[in-house]
C-alpha cells in the first residue's frame, strides 16, 4: 500500500457486528470496515469496482464479502474479485490495536486534512 | 527488619525469584541443570505451599487427582538444592537502586539478579455483587478449596466464561455434584480456540452431560445480600447460584514491575533473553510481554525458561523467538484441539472434514502449501502431527488429498473418497440410524444386482432414515460397481455442500437442527461459515422450521432484509410504508408528504402494488423516516423482503357498480393476516370485486376474484420476465374460507418451496394437483397448515421499523463509525 498518512481510531471491535460491517466517512471517501466470524477486521473502499455498489452492505462469509448489488464476491484480504469475475476493490489498511479498530488513511483518502 | 546474611556472605551471585509458580521454578530447574553452583537462590511465593502443576487444578477440582499428585517440587527438592523458599510471603516492593526486594513480612533480600515470575491475575468483571461470598476465580489451590466447600452442599453453580478454564471448572463442579450453568458472552464456547462448528459440537456434548450453556449471555449483576444467590443477565434472565466462578480471562501481573519503574505494557516487556528494561532484572511466564505477545499456556513459558537459563548461566543462546501454541481441553472424554491461525480466508484454503455420525469435525487451513492452523473435534489423535507439520513449515501439497484422514493415511494410496470407502473394513458402520455396515451393503449390491441408491435403500434400509449417509452409500455403489455406476445428479445448494435444497430442508426437521452451526456440522458443510448463497437459504429454512425457537440471523440476510428497505443503485434506499389493501387516508398521506419534505426525499412514486414509494433516502435517515411514519400509524411495507409484499384491491362492492363482494375489506383483512410472513421468495396477492378483475388478481401468487356466490381462488401467477397467469385452485363461498385457504396455501409454499423459488415454478414442479390434494381435498391438513401458519405469524408480525426506529435494534446498521482519534 502507499504511505499511511494517519491511523484513525474508530472505536472497539465490538461496535462492528460479526459477519457484518460499518462504514467510516472520510473527507473524500466512504470506507467499509468488515468484521468476520473469527473477529478479524478488514477495510475496503465502500465502492464496488463493478457499479459502485456499497460493499459494506453485502453478506460477509469467510474472509469474503458479496456485493449487494450484483453478487460479485471480493476477498477482504486482497480486495480481488473471486471466481470468473475480474476486478479489485480498493483495499484500505486496517488493524486491531488493544481491542480498538484502526484504519490507515493514505493521503488520497484523508483528503486535504493532514493529521499529526 | 531482618537481613539474610547467608546471601551476603557467599561469593556466589545471588538470584532472587519472585513467584513460586510454573515458569519461575522451571527456570530455576533449567539453571540448576546447566550450572548448579552459579547462584545462591531465594524464592518468594505468595501461595503458602510448594510449586505445583497449575494446569492440574482442573483434575484436582473434578477429583481425578489429589494435591500430592500435582506437586512438582517437593520441600525436599528445595532444601537439596539449597533454595531458600519463603512461601506465603509475597514480595511487596523492589528497590532497584539498592538491589533489594522487600516482602510482606518485612524481609529484605539483596540480589544480583532478580527474576520476576508473578504469573497473571484472573480478571474480575466489576458487575454489582462481584464481591459477594461465593464468587470465586479459578487460579490456585485456595480457589479450588473454596469451590469444593460449596460443591459439598450441592446446589446450583454458575460459571461466567465459556473458555478453556471456565469449561474445565464447569465439568469439575458437575462431577462434584453441582448443577452447572455456563454463561458465555460470545456466540459459541471457546471462541478464541475453536471455530463455530467445533464450538457447536462441544456445547452439545456439555449439554449432553447436563451442563447448561447459555451463549450471548451478558452478565448484568450477581445477586445476593451476603452470600451469592444468583446471576441476572442484562436481558433480565435470572439464574440461581450458590457459587459463581468467574473465568473470563487473565491479566499479566506486572504490578511490582510497574511500581519499580520497569517498562510494562500489557505485560512486563522483555527481550529475547527475557531481560526487562533493567539488565539485572529478568522476567518469565505469563507476566511477560515478548515481541508484543502475552501467553497463557505453559509451552511458551517452558521455552522462555530455557532461554532465560542459558542467559543467566552465560551460555551462548539463540534466545526465545516466540511460540506457536496449541490448545487441548482437559475434559475426560472430550477431544478438542486447536493450533495456529485457523481463521482462513484470503490466499488460504481450507480442508474441512466432517463425520456427523461420529461427531467428528476437522478443519485444516493451508497457505502456500503449508499448514497454518487446525481445529479438531471428536478425533484429535492427529493434532500433534498437524502441529508438528505446522511448526516445521513443511510443504504438505503431496499429502493434501488425504491430510484430513490423518497421519496413518499419509502417503498411502487412499487418495480419493472411493478408495477411502474401499479401504474401510466390512464391519464399518455406514448407516448410523439403522446400524448397517459396509459388508451388508456390498453383498446386497453384488448379490441382488442393485444399481441405484433407491434400490440400496429399499433392500438394506441404509440411508433410508435421515439420509445423511447417502453420500457414503453412493461411494460404496461406485466402488463396488466401478464404471457402471453414475452418481445421481443432485444440484447442491452451492459449493459449500453436497446436499440439495430439499434434502437440507428435510434433514433440518428430521434431525432437529436448530442453528446454522448445527446444520453445517450435521450435514457436513465443506466450508466453515457458508457463503452468500447458502446462508440466506439456511436462515429461511431454520426460521420456517422452528418459528418459535430459531433466532433470525441478520448477517445471513441480504441487505434489503437486514435494513428493511430496498437498496438503490446509488446506495440510497427506498421506503414503502404499508397501506393495507392499497387503502390510505389523508392523515397518512400528509405524514408521507411531511416525511418527504423533512428528509428531502427526491422522488415520490406510486408503485405497481398500490403503494407510495419514497425513493432516495439516505441510510442514516432511515430510522428517522420510519419513526415519523410509525407515529402516523404506518408500518413497514416489506417491499424489500422475501415475504408478503402487497395485497392489491379494487374498489369492489364497497363502491363499484359491478362489484359482487367486498373486495376492499377482504384485501385489508388478508393483508392484516399475512403481513410480516417470511417466505421462500416474494409473495403478492390481489383481490378483485368481480370477474372483471381490475386488481389483476390472476397474475399474483394468490389471487382472489369475487363471483356472484363467493370467491374464486387462483394461485401461481406472476408478472416479470415470464408472465404467468394463475391456475384456479378452487372456489369457496365464505370470507372465512378465503382466509383459511390463503393461510394454508402460504404455509404449504413456505414449507415446500425451495429458497428463491416463487409459487409459479414451485407449482410447475410439484403440480397443481399436489397442492389441491394437500389443501383442498384434505380439510384436516388444510386446517393443520393454517394453524402452523398462525403460529409462525405470532413471532413474525412485529414491525421491524418500529424496532429499529424506537427500540434501538441493529443501531449499528444506520450510523457510520465515529473517528475517535487520529494519530
Ligand atoms: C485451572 C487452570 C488450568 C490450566 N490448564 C492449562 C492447560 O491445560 N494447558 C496449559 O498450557 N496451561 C494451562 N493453564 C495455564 C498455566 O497454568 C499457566 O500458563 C502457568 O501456570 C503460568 O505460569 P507462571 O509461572 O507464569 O504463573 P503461575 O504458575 O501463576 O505462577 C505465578 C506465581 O507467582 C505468585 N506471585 C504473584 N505475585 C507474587 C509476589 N508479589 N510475590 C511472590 N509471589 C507472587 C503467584 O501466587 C503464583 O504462585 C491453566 C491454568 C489454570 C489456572
Ligand atoms: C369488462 C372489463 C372491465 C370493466 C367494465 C371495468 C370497469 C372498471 C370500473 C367500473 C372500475 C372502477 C373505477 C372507479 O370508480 O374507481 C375499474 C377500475 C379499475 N380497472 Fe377495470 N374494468 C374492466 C377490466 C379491467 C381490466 C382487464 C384491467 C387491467 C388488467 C382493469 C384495471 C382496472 C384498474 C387498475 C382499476 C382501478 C382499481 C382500483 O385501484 O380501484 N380493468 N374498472
Ligand atoms: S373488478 Fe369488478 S368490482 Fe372491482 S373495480 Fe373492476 S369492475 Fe369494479
Ligand atoms: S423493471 Fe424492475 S428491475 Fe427493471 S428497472 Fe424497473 S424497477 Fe428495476
Ligand atoms: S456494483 Fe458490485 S457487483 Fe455490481
Amino acid at each position: 500500500m502507499t504511505d499511511i498518512l494517519s491511523w484513525i481510531d474508530v472505536g472497539p471491535v465490538a461496535n462492528i457486528p460479526r459477519q457484518g460491517a460499518r462504514t467510516l466517512q472520510t473527507e473524500t471517501d466512504r470506507i467499509a470496515i468488515f468484521r468476520t466470524l473469527d473477529d478479524q477486521v478488514y477495510a475496503l473502499l465502500d465502492r464496488c469496482p463493478h457499479k459502485q455498489g456499497p460493499l459494506a452492505q453485502g453478506i460477509v462469509h469467510g474472509h469474503f464479502v458479496t456485493c449487494p448489488l450484483h453478487n460479485m464476491v471480493f476477498s477482504l484480504e486482497t480486495g480481488e474479485a473471486q471466481g470468473p469475475d475480474d476486478g479489485c476493490a480498493a483495499k484500505v489498511e486496517c488493524k486491531i490495536v488493544n481491542g480498538t479498530v484502526r484504519v490507515g488513511l493514505t493521503e488520497l483518502q484523508a483528503g486535504l486534512r493532514h493529521a499529526g | 527488619m531482618n537481613h539474610v546474611p547467608a546471601a551476603i556472605k557467599t561469593a556466589k551471585a545471588r538470584l532472587v525469584v519472585i513467584g513460586n509458580g510454573m515458569a519461575g521454578m522451571r527456570t530455576v530447574e533449567e539453571i540448576l541443570s546447566r550450572n548448579p553452583d552459579k547462584y545462591d537462590i531465594t524464592v518468594f511465593g505468595a501461595e503458602p505451599r510448594v510449586n505445583y502443576n497449575r494446569i492440574m487444578l482442573s483434575p484436582l477440582l473434578s477429583g481425578e487427582k489429589g494435591f500430592d499428585e500435582i506437586v512438582i517440587n517437593t520441600p525436599e527438592w528445595y532444601s537439596e538444592n539449597n533454595i531458600h523458599l519463603y512461601s506465603g510471603d509475597p514480595v511487596v516492593s523492589i528497590d532497584r537502586n539498592r538491589k533489594v526486594v522487600i516482602s510482606k513480612s518485612g524481609t529484605e533480600t539483596e540480589y544480583d539478579r532478580l527474576l520476576l515470575a508473578t504469573g497473571s491475575d484472573p480478571i474480575i468483571i466489576p458487575v454489582p455483587g462481584h464481591k459477594l461470598n461465593g464468587v470465586v476465580t479459578f487460579r490456585d489451590v485456595d480457589d479450588v478449596d473454596t469451590m469444593l466447600g460449596a460443591a459439598a452442599k450441592g446446589g446450583p453453580a454458575v460459571v461466567i466464561g465459556g473458555g478453556l478454564l471456565g469449561l474445565e471448572a464447569a465439568v469439575g463442579l458437575q462431577a462434584r455434584g453441582m448443577n452447572v450453568t455456563v454463561l458465555h458472552l460470545a456466540g459459541h464456547v471457546m471462541e478464541r480456540q475453536l471455530d463455530p462448528s467445533a464450538g457447536y459440537l462441544l456445547a452439545q456434548e456439555l449439554e449432553r452431560r447436563g451442563i447448561k450453556v447459555i451463549t450471548a449471555a451478558d452478565t448484568g449483576e450477581i445477586v445476593g445480600t451476603e452470600n451469592v444467590t444468583g446471576v441476572r443477565l442484562k436481558d433480565g434472565t435470572m439464574i440461581p447460584a450458590d457459587l459463581v466462578v468467574m473465568a473470563v480471562g487473565i491479566r499479566p501481573n506486572g504490578r511490582l514491575a510497574t511500581d519499580a519503574g520497569l517498562t510494562v505494557e500489557r505485560g512486563i516487556v522483555v527481550d529475547d533473553v527475557m531481560t526487562t528494561s533493567d539488565p539485572a532484572v529478568f522476567a518469565v511466564g505469563e507476566c511477560v510481554q515478548h515481541r508484543g505477545q502475552c501467553y497463557g499456556l505453559v509451552a511458551p513459558l517452558f521455552e522462555m525458561a530455557k532461554s532465560c537459563a542459558d542467559h543467566l548461566v552465560e551460555i551462548e543462546t539463540l534466545g526465545y523467538a516466540g511460540s506457536v501454541t496449541s490448545t487441548k481441553l482437559k475434559v475426560t472424554g472430550v477431544d478438542v484441539f486447536s493450533a495456529g491461525d485457523f481463521s482462513g480466508g484470503g490466499d488460504t484454503e481450507e480442508i474441512v472434514f466432517r463425520d456427523a455420525g461420529r461427531g467428528v469435525y476437522k478443519r485444516i487451513v493451508l497457505e502456500d502449501g503449508k499448514i497454518k492452523g487446525a481445529v479438531l473435534y471428536g478425533d484429535t489423535s492427529d493434532g500433534g502431527w498437524y502441529f508438528q507439520l505446522m511448526k516445521d513449515g513443511q510443504d504438505v501439497t503431496e499429502l493434501r488429498d488425504t491430510l484430513a484422514f490423518g497421519q496413518a493415511f499419509a502417503g498411502g494410496a487412499a487418495g480419493n473418497p472411493l478408495d477411502a470407502v474401499a479401504a474401510l473394513p466390512d464391519d464399518a458402520e455406514i448407516c448410523g440410524c439403522n446400524g448397517i455396515c459396509k459388508g451388508s451393503i456390498v453383498s446386497a449390491i453384488t448379490e441382488k444386482g442393485l444399481t441405484t441408491l433407491d434400490e440400496v435403500k429399499g433392500h438394506t434400509k441404509a440411508s433410508a432414515s435421515c439420509g445423511s449417509c447417502s453420500g457414503l452409500v453412493e461411494n460404496l455403489l461406485a466402488a463396488t460397481l466401478g464404471g457402471d455406476y453414475q452418481v445421481a445428479a443432485v444440484k447442491p445448494i452451492c459449493t459449500c455442500t453436497e446436499h440439495d435444497h430439499d434434502s437440507v430442508r428435510r434433514l433440518i426437521v428430521a434431525k432437529k437442527l436448530k442453528s446454522m452451526p448445527a446444520v453445517m456440522q450435521e450435514l457436513e458443510w465443506a466450508s466453515s461459515d457458508g457463503c452468500h448463497v447458502c446462508r440466506p437459504a439456511l436462515n429461511y429454512y431454520l426460521l420456517a422450521a422452528w418459528p418459535n425457537e430459531y433466532v433470525d440471523h441478520g448477517a445471513s440476510r441480504f441487505i434489503n432484509e437486514r435494513v428493511h428497505a430496498n437498496i438503490q443503485k446509488d446506495g440510497t434506499y427506498s421506503v414503502i410504508p404499508r397501506m393495507w389493501g392499497g387503502l390510505t387516508n389523508p392523515r397518512e398521506l400528509r405524514a408521507i408528504a411531511d416525511v418527504a419534505d423533512k428528509f428531502e426525499i427526491p422522488t415520490v412514486k406510486v408503485t405497481g402494488g398500490q403503494r407510495i414509494d419514497l425513493l432516495g433516502v439516505k441510510k442514516e435517515d432511515l430510522p428517522g423516516v420510519w419513526a415519523d411514519l410509525n407515529a402516523a400509524g404506518m408500518v413497514s411495507g416489506h417491499a424489500y423482503g422475501k415475504s408478503l409484499r402487497t395485497v392489491k384491491s379494487c374498489v369492489g362492492q364497497e363502491w363499484c357498480r359491478f362489484g359482487t363482494q367486498m373486495s376492499l375489506s377482504m384485501a385489508v383483512e388478508l393483508e392484516k393476516m399475512t403481513w410480516g410472513s417470511w417466505m421462500p421468495h416474494k409473495f403478492k396477492m390481489a383481490v378483485s370485486g368481480c370477474p372483471r378483475n381490475c386488481a389483476e388478481a390472476t397474475i399474483k401468487d394468490f389471487g382472489v376474484v369475487a363471483t356472484d356466490g363467493g370467491w374464486d381462488l387462483h394461485v401461481g401467477g406472476n408478472g416479470g420476465i415470464h408472465v404467468k397467469a394463475t391456475e384456479l385452485l378452487c372456489k369457496v363461498t365464505t370470507d372465512e374460507e378465503v382466509m383459511e385457504y390463503c393461510g394454508a396455501f402460504i404455509q404449504l409454499y413456505r414449507e415446500e418451496a425451495r429458497y428463491l423459488e416463487r409459487t409459479a415454478p414451485w407449482i410447475e414442479r410439484v403440480g397443481l394437483k399436489h397442492v389441491q390434494d394437500q389443501m383442498v381435498d384434505d380439510a384436516a391438513n388444510r386446517k393443520a397448515l393454517f394453524d402452523r401458519f398462525k403460529v409462525s405469524q405470532q413471532k413474525a408480525q412485529i414491525d421491524p421499523w418500529a424496532e429499529r426506529a424506537s427500540q434501538g435494534v441493529d443501531a449499528h446498521e444506520f450510523t457510520p463509525l465515529p473517528m475517535v482519534a487520529a494519530e
